[in-house]
C-alpha cells in the first residue's frame, strides 16, 4: 500500500516535471521573441538613436576644503588648473590638430605625441589629457579658435594652492595621486584612479573632511563635440575646511628663526594642548609633490643631510639632555631624596664604580643645591640624585608626563621616544641595568629619547603644574560657508599627582635659568615678560670637546624648553636644534623668537612694524653680555 | 562521507553547462569595464578568481551527501534569520540599503544565504509532509509563515529584488508539491489585497518609481526609466550580429547603469547581436533543463525537490535579469547568474550548483 502510493507520487512528479520543462521552455522562448523584436524588426530604429546617442559624462571634480590657521587666516586653498584634453573619437586630422596646437600654443610637438600614445587601449570616447597646467592665456586662445580644433575640450581641476611664504610644510602635508594599495584600503571605496588625496600631515589625517565630494555632467553634444545642453547635473560638494589651532604668525616667526639650521620646534597653549607652532626645517615645496616630482629636485631632497622630508617635530627622536633634569629634579622631591636646600658638592666630575662622570663645568659649581643646579644645569648634582634613585623611580616620573608613548597629536607615524626601566633593558638586551648605566639617564643621555611634541608637553605640564593636555592641531571643522560643523575641545590625558609646591620649586630654578645672572638661557628672555626654561645640549657622539670644528652630523644638538609668562603661563615651547651646538644659546635664542611673536600678537595696538626689530635689538642685547651666555665658575654663583 | 568512486560520476553535463557561462560572462566583463578607469585588479580577472573560488565550493558541497542538510535545515533556517536580524540592527550600509553584515572576517549578505536555505527549508517540511493529493490552504499556513518572516525581513533591508526571488523560489517548490485548485483560488482572492497593502505601506518610493516606470518608460526620461530606455537603445542596436567585442557604443560610452554587474547582459546583447543572444539563452535553457532533469532522475523526494529549487532559483535570476534588461520587468537589481560580475551571486549559484551536483552524482546510490 505504502510503496504503491510511492509510485503513484513518483509518477506524478515526473510527469509535473515535464509540465514544468514546457513552461520554462515556453518562457525562454518569449524572451527570444522579445529579442528578436528589438534587435530584428527594430534595430535600425535603435541603432540611429544609439549613433544620435551623444551624450557626455564629463567629471566634475570636488574643490578640496581649506587649512586655515586659528584666526581663519588661510593656509592652503585651491586655484582653478586648466588641461587640454582631446576626444580621439572626433580627431579625424591628428597631424593637422598637432600642427595647429603645437602653432597656436607654442606646444612641444614630441610632448604631445608621448601624450597621444596612451590612447591605444582606451575608450575612444574619453578625452586624453595633452598638456596639463596651461595658462589662461591659452585657454583663451583655444576659446577662440574652437572650430578649428575638432575634439579639443578644455578641463578644469582644482589644484592646491599654498601660502607664499611655505608655512608648516610639515604640518600641512602634501596631496598627490591615489596609490593602488590605497585604492584597495576599506574607506577609499569611493576614489577612483587618478583621484588626489592627501599623503601626508593634516591633508591625510583630515582627509575625510578635505575631500568632498565630485559631480559630473551629463551633456548632449553634435556630431562636433559641440555642447547641445546640459541633460543631467550632480553638483561636486566642495570639502570641509579644517581650522587649526596654529597661530601663522607665531609659526611664521617659529619658521624664520631657525634660518637654515636643521631642527624642529613646537609651542603649545599650557592651558589647553592647542598646538599653536609646529616647525620641522629645513621645509620643502609642498607644491612639487602633487604633480609630476622633477628627478633632480627629489634627489636634492634625498641628498640633503639636513633631511628636509622629515618631519622632525613628529618623528625626530633625540635625547633631551639637561631638559630632561626637570623630571629627575621632580623625581627627586616626589621621593623624598632632595628638597630645596638638599646641596651637593661639584668638583667637576663625579665617580662610581670606577667610572668618572664628568659636569660640563670642569672646573666644577662647587656647593649646589636644587636652583642653582636647574640654572647653572650642574651635572653632578643630578648624578647623584640619580644614582639615590634609581632608573626606574625616574621612568616613573617620566611616565606620569606620558613620556615613552606617542601623545596622540593626530598625525600618523608619531614617535614614542624612549624613557628607560630595569625591565625594558631586560627585554629589549637579555640584560641587567648596571647601576651606571642611571647616572647618563638622569641628566636626560643614555638610552632616553624625546621628540619636540613630548619635549613641548613636558614642559607644558610643568607650566600648568601638573594636568596633561592631548596636543591637538585642529580646533574645528567648518563646512565651504564658514559654518561650524565640529568643534574639538580640550583633553586631559593625564596628571602627574605631584604636588603643586613641588613644581614651584622647579619652576623658580626654571626662572633662574633665563633670568638671573649664571643662567644657561638668558638668551630666551623677553624685556616684558617674565620667561622660564631650560636649556639642553646633547651628545650625538662622545667626544671630548664638541667646538666648531667637529663635522656637522657629530655637533651637539641644541635644545631649549620654556614657558610663559612666569607667574601665569600661556604659552610653552620646546626647540630642537640639530647639530646646532649649545642649547642655551642656539634653541633658546629661537625659543625667544617664538615667545616675542606670541606675545606681539596678543598686543595688535603696539605691534609696530618697529616692533621686530626693537625685539632683535633686544635680543642682542642680551647676548651682548658673555656673563649671561656662558654660565660661569663657581664663584660667581654660589650666593644663591 | 567522502567517496572517491563519486568523483567518477561527476555530473559533466552541469559543469560545462556552468563553465561555458561563466568564460562569456568573464569576456563580456572585459568589454563592459574597458571604459573604467584601470584598476589596481582588472574586473574580468577579479571575475576569474571568484571563478575559482566558486568551483571549488562547488566540488566541496558536491562532495558532502545532501541528505545531511535535511537534518540541518531548520538549524540553518533560524541562523539565517538571526542574521537577517542582526543585519537590520548592526548592518553595514551601502547606496541606502543595508544588507551587509560584518563578521569580522568577511562581510556577509544574509538575504543571499536565505535563498539557499528556504530551497532547504521548504525541501525538508514537503518531504516530511505525510499527506496525499493537493496542498489544502491549512496545509499551505506553516509554509507560508516561514516563508513571510525571511520576505518581511528582507524587504525591510530594502532589497526587494531578494524578496521576490526568495518568495519565487518557495511558490515554484510549492507548485511542483502540487495544490488543490481551491487553495490556488483562495490564495489569488488574498493576495489582490495584500498587494494593495504592501503597495500603500511597504514599498519604498524608489521601489514604486521603478514599477511605475515599467508600466510606463517614459515617465522620466533621466530617471529609473532612463537606465530602461538605455538599455532597451543598446540591446536594440545590437541587430542580428552585433558591433563586435568592445565595440558597443552603449556600453563603452558608459549609457549604462552597472554595466558590469546588473546589465551586463545588456552589453553583451548590444556587441553580440541576436545570434549572441541566441547562443546565451539557448545555454541557459539547457541548464534549467538539465537541472530539472537531476530532479526527475533523482530515487528521493528530498533530492527531486532540491534540485527543483536550486533550479528554481537560477531560473528566476535570469529570466528576471534578461526581462529586467529588454524592458519586460522593472529594474529590481537581481544579477545573472555566473554572468554578472559579483562575488556574492558567484558563490550562492555555485553553492547551488554543488547541491545539484550532490544529488546528480547519487542517482546510482540506490
Amino acid at each position: 500500500m505504502k510503496a504503491q502510493r510511492f509510485v503513484r507520487e513518483v509518477m506524478e512528479s515526473k510527469q509535473r516535471i515535464l509540465v514544468i520543462s514546457f513552461v520554462v521552455g515556453a518562457i525562454f522562448f518569449i524572451l527570444l521573441l522579445r529579442l528578436w523584436h528589438l534587435q530584428i524588426l527594430n534595430t535600425d530604429d535603435y541603432r540611429s538613436m544609439s549613433e544620435n546617442n551623444r551624450l557626455r559624462f564629463v567629471p566634475v571634480a570636488a574643490s578640496r576644503g581649506a587649512i586655515m590657521d586659528r584666526s581663519g587666516k588661510v593656509l592652503v586653498s585651491n586655484r582653478p588648473s586648466f588641461s587640454l584634453a582631446v576626444v580621439p573619437l572626433e580627431v579625424k586630422d591628428k597631424d593637422g590638430l598637432f600642427d595647429r596646437l603645437s602653432r597656436l600654443l607654442g606646444l612641444d610637438r614630441a610632448e604631445l605625441e608621448e601624450r597621444w600614445k596612451k590612447v591605444t587601449g582606451r575608450a575612444k570616447y574619453y578625452p586624453v589629457v595633452l598638456a596639463s597646467n596651461i595658462s589662461r592665456d591659452q585657454v583663451e586662445i583655444i576659446e577662440e579658435n574652437r572650430l578649428r580644433l575638432p575634439g579639443v575640450e578644455i578641463e578644469m581641476k582644482p589644484v592646491r594652492e599654498y601660502s607664499s611664504e611655505l608655512l608648516a610644510a610639515h604640518l600641512l602635508g602634501y596631496i598627490g595621486e591615489i596609490s593602488d594599495d590605497d585604492l584597495d584600503k576599506k574607506g577609499y571605496e569611493e576614489y577612483n584612479p587618478g583621484d588626489y588625496i592627501g599623503k601626508n600631515g593634516v591633508e591625510r589625517s583630515w582627509e575625510q573632511e578635505l575631500h568632498g565630494n565630485d559631480g559630473g555632467r551629463q551633456l548632449e553634444v553634435d556630431a562636433r563635440g559641440r555642447v547641445l545642453r546640459t541633460i543631467s547635473e550632480s553638483y561636486p560638494t566642495v570639502g570641509n575646511s579644517v581650522v587649526l589651532t596654529i597661530d601663522a604668525a607665531v609659526q611664521k616667526q617659529a619658521e624664520k628663526a631657525f634660518g637654515d639650521q636643521a631642527g624642529a620646534a613646537v609651542a603649545l597653549d599650557v592651558n589647553s594642548g592647542e598646538v599653536l607652532a609646529f616647525v620641522s626645517t629645513p621645509s620643502f615645496d609642498p607644491a612639487l609633490f602633487s604633480g609630476k616630482l622633477p628627478a633632480d629636485v627629489w634627489q636634492s631632497y634625498l641628498d640633503d643631510k639636513r633631511h628636509p622630508l622629515e618631519n622632525k617635530a613628529l618623528t625626530g627622536q633625540y635625547p633631551p639632555g639637561s631638559t630632561f633634569k626637570i623630571i629627575t629634579a621632580l623625581a627627586g622631591l616626589e621621593n623624598g631624596q632632595i628638597n630645596d636646600s638638599t646641596s651637593v658638592n661639584c668638583k667637576g666630575s663625579y665617580e662610581l664604580g670606577g667610572s668618572v662622570f664628568k659636569c660640563w663645568n670642569k672646573h666644577g659649581h662647587g656647593t649646589t643645591n636644587l636652583k642653582k643646579s636647574l640654572r647653572e644645569s650642574c651635572d653632578v648634582y643630578y648624578y647623584q640624585l640619580g644614582e639615590r634613585l634609581g632608573v626606574d623611580l625616574i621612568a616613573k616620573t617620566a611616565q606620569k608626563f606620558m613620556l615613552g608613548a606617542p601623545l596622540g597629536i593626530g598625525l600618523t607615524n608619531e614617535k614614542p621616544g624612549l624613557i628607560p626601566t630595569a625591565q625594558w633593558k631586560q627585554k629589549r638586551f637579555g640584560k641587567r641595568w648596571y647601576h651606571g648605566e642611571t647616572l647618563p639617564v638622569s641628566i636626560g643621555q643614555g638610552y632616553v629619547l624625546m621628540t619636540p611634541i613630548q619635549l613641548a608637553s613636558m614642559i607644558s605640564t610643568v607650566a600648568n603644574e601638573g594636568t596633561v593636555y592631548r596636543p591637538f592641531l585642529v580646533k574645528r571643522i567648518v563646512d565651504a560657508d564658514g559654518k561650524p560643523l565640529k568643534e574639538f575641545k580640550p583633553e586631559i590625558i593625564g596628571r602627574t599627582g605631584i604636588s603643586a609646591d613641588k613644581f614651584r620649586l622647579v619652576k623658580q630654578g626654571l626662572f633662574a635659568v633665563v633670568n638671573e645672572p649664571g643662567g644657561t638661557g638668558a638668551m630666551a628672555r623677553l624685556y616684558d615678560v617674565r620667561v622660564a626654561g631650560k636649556s639642553g645640549t646633547s651628545q650625538v657622539v662622545k667626544l671630548r670637546d664638541s667646538k666648531q670644528g667637529t663635522p656637522y652630523q657629530f655637533r651637539d644638538h641644541a635644545l631649549f624648553v620654556a614657558f610663559a609668562p612666569y607667574d601665569k603661563p600661556e604659552i610653552a615651547v620646546a626647540v630642537v636644534v640639530e647639530h646646532g651646538g649649545h642649547g642655551g644659546e642656539v634653541a633658546g635664542a629661537i625659543a625667544g623668537r617664538i615667545l616675542r611673536a606670541y606675545f606681539d600678537g596678543k598686543k595688535p595696538a603696539q605691534k609696530a612694524p618697529v616692533k621686530p626689530n626693537t625685539r632683535d635689538e633686544a635680543d642682542e642685547e642680551d647676548g651682548g653680555q658673555p656673563s649671561l651666555k656662558e654660565p660661569r665658575s663657581s664663584g660667581d654663583a654660589v650666593n644663591d | 562521507m567522502i567517496d572517491r568512486r563519486l568523483l567518477t560520476n561527476i555530473d559533466w553535463m552541469l559543469a560545462g553547462l556552468v563553465i561555458a557561462v561563466c568564460l562569456l560572462g568573464i569576456m563580456n566583463i572585459y568589454s563592459a569595464t574597458a571604459p573604467y578607469k584601470v584598476v589596481a585588479t582588472a574586473y574580468y580577472i577579479k571575475q576569474f578568481y571568484w571563478l575559482l573560488a566558486g568551483m571549488g565550493i562547488a566540488l566541496a558541497i558536491s562532495t558532502v551527501d545532501y541528505h545531511i542538510l535535511e537534518d540541518f535545515s531548520y538549524w540553518l533556517y533560524g541562523i539565517v534569520i538571526l542574521l537577517l536580524l542582526a543585519v537590520l540592527v548592526i548592518g553595514r550600509s551601502s547606496m541606502g540599503a543595508t544588507r551587509w553584515l560584518n563578521l569580522g572576517l568577511f562581510n556577509v549578505q544574509p538575504s543571499e544565504l536565505m535563498k539557499i536555505v528556504i530551497i532547504i527549508t521548504f525541501a525538508r517540511f514537503f518531504n516530511n509532509f505525510q499527506s496525499m493529493g493537493g496542498l489544502t490552504v491549512r496545509d499551505m499556513l506553516f509554509p507560508l509563515g516561514i516563508l513571510a518572516i525571511p520576505a518581511l525581513l528582507i524587504m525591510k533591508q530594502p532589497d526587494l529584488g531578494t524578496a521576490i526571488l526568495v518568495i519565487l523560489i518557495a511558490l515554484s517548490m510549492t507548485l511542483y508539491r502540487g495544490l488543490r485548485w481551491s487553495t490556488v483560488v483562495t490564495f489569488v482572492l488574498v493576495t489582490i489585497p495584500v498587494a494593495w497593502l504592501g503597495w500603500s505601506y511597504f514599498l519604498r518610493p524608489y521601489q514604486k518609481n521603478r514599477v511605475l516606470d515599467f508600466l510606463n518608460p517614459e515617465r522620466s526620461r533621466l530617471g529609473s526609466g532612463y537606465h530602461i530606455i538605455q538599455s532597451k537603445i543598446a540591446v536594440g542596436s545590437g541587430g542580428f550580429i552585433g558591433k563586435g567585442f568592445v565595440k558597443g557604443t552603449q556600453s563603452q560610452l558608459r549609457f549604462l547603469p552597472e554595466q558590469h554587474t546588473d546589465f551586463a547582459f545588456s552589453v553583451f546583447a548590444e556587441e553580440w547581436g541576436f545570434i549572441g543572444c541566441l547562443v546565451l539563452i539557448l545555454l541557459y535553457l539547457s541548464l534549467v533543463l538539465w537541472g530539472l532533469n537531476i530532479a526527475r532522475r533523482c530515487n528521493d523526494r528530498f533530492g527531486a525537490l532540491l534540485a527543483m529549487g536550486v533550479t528554481a532559483m537560477l531560473f528566476w535570476h535570469i529570466v528576471i535579469n534578461m526581462g529586467m534588461v529588454i524592458g519586460m520587468f522593472p529594474v529590481v537589481g537581481v544579477p545573472m547568474p555566473f554572468f554578472s560580475y559579483g562575488g556574492t551571486s558567484m558563490i550562492t549559484s555555485m553553492v547551488g550548483i554543488g547541491i545539484l551536483q550532490s544529488i546528480s552524482m547519487r542517482r546510482f546510490m540506490f
